[in-house]
């Protein structure tokens, strides 16, 4: 890994090309990149949603998702891994989040990559709150998204009661 | 007794605010915390009321109730999170 930053939780919007480019910058062993781009979709559970405002927790966003990617490192054979997460108020079509996995061959930045959305999905502290017709209201926490951290043997009781 | 920060966060922060500071007895558990925190008004007793999901950490990473609280610590409350 090189010194670059890993973990970037901002207001503005990010560009996926200039990312990518600095992820495999000045590393010729990378053969691979998987990327996943999180977007606001104009509808959910029903109802229109006009914009949505993320809130986070300071500190502890950053702590969590860098022992994400420390985990990663650790069970995936990747070379480089850049994680960006926007907060503030954000609208249908907008991007919300980035994950950017490099490693030789594709198999384990695919995985990786997939396991690193997994995570953040039930572990870090983001919370969004949707504009709708009907009012604003904070968005559940789907039992799906824990079971998902099943199949890399790790339990999340996130959406539990 | 220990002097502990509380946090906030999501629906709990609409309800209770960005957070308050409480003194705690040594050896407390987040689960005696949040005993003490539904017991300060109305308004607690319905945002921390047991039964509701509730996700809570600890010097910001995710704990049980069962963790145990010391002097200084931080400690937050919160819905289950949503981001991605």
């Amino acid at each position: 890994m090189s010194s670059k930053a890993r973990v970037t939780i901002q207001a503005d919007d990010f560009d996926l090309g200039a990312e990518v480019a600095a992820l495999r910058a000045g590393d010729a062993g990378v053969g691979a990149v998987a990327t996943f781009v999180g977007t606001v979709r104009d509808r959910n559970d029903g109802l229109g949603v006009s914009s949505m405002e993320l809130e986070h927790y300071p500190g502890m966003t950053e702590k969590a998702i860098e022992a994400m990617i420390d985990e990663a490192l650790f069970r995936f054979d990747i070379r480089g891994v850049r994680v960006i997460h926007r907060i503030g108020l954000l609208h249908p079509g907008d991007q919300i989040v980035l994950v950017a996995v490099t490693s030789a061959h594709r198999g384990h930045a695919f995985e990786a990559c997939e396991f690193l959305m997994d995570y953040l999905k039930t572990q870090a502290p983001f919370w969004k709150k949707e504009h709708t017709p009907e009012g604003a209201r904070w968005v559940d926490a789907r039992v799906a998204d824990d079971d998902a951290m099943k199949r890399w043997g790790l339990a999340s009781g996130n959406a539990a009661r | 007794m220990n002097t502990v920060r509380v946090r906030y966060f999501a629906s709990i922060r609409e309800a209770l605010g960005a957070g308050e500071q409480v003194a705690l007895p040594a050896g407390a558990t987040v689960s005696r915390l949040r005993d003490a925190l539904i017991e300060r008004s109305p308004a607690h007793a319905a945002a921390l009321a047991r039964g509701k999901a509730l996700r809570c950490a600890l010097d910001q990473t995710l704990c049980d109730e069962s963790a145990v609280v010391g002097e200084g610590a931080e400690v937050a409350f919160f819905p289950p999170v949503t981001g991605g």
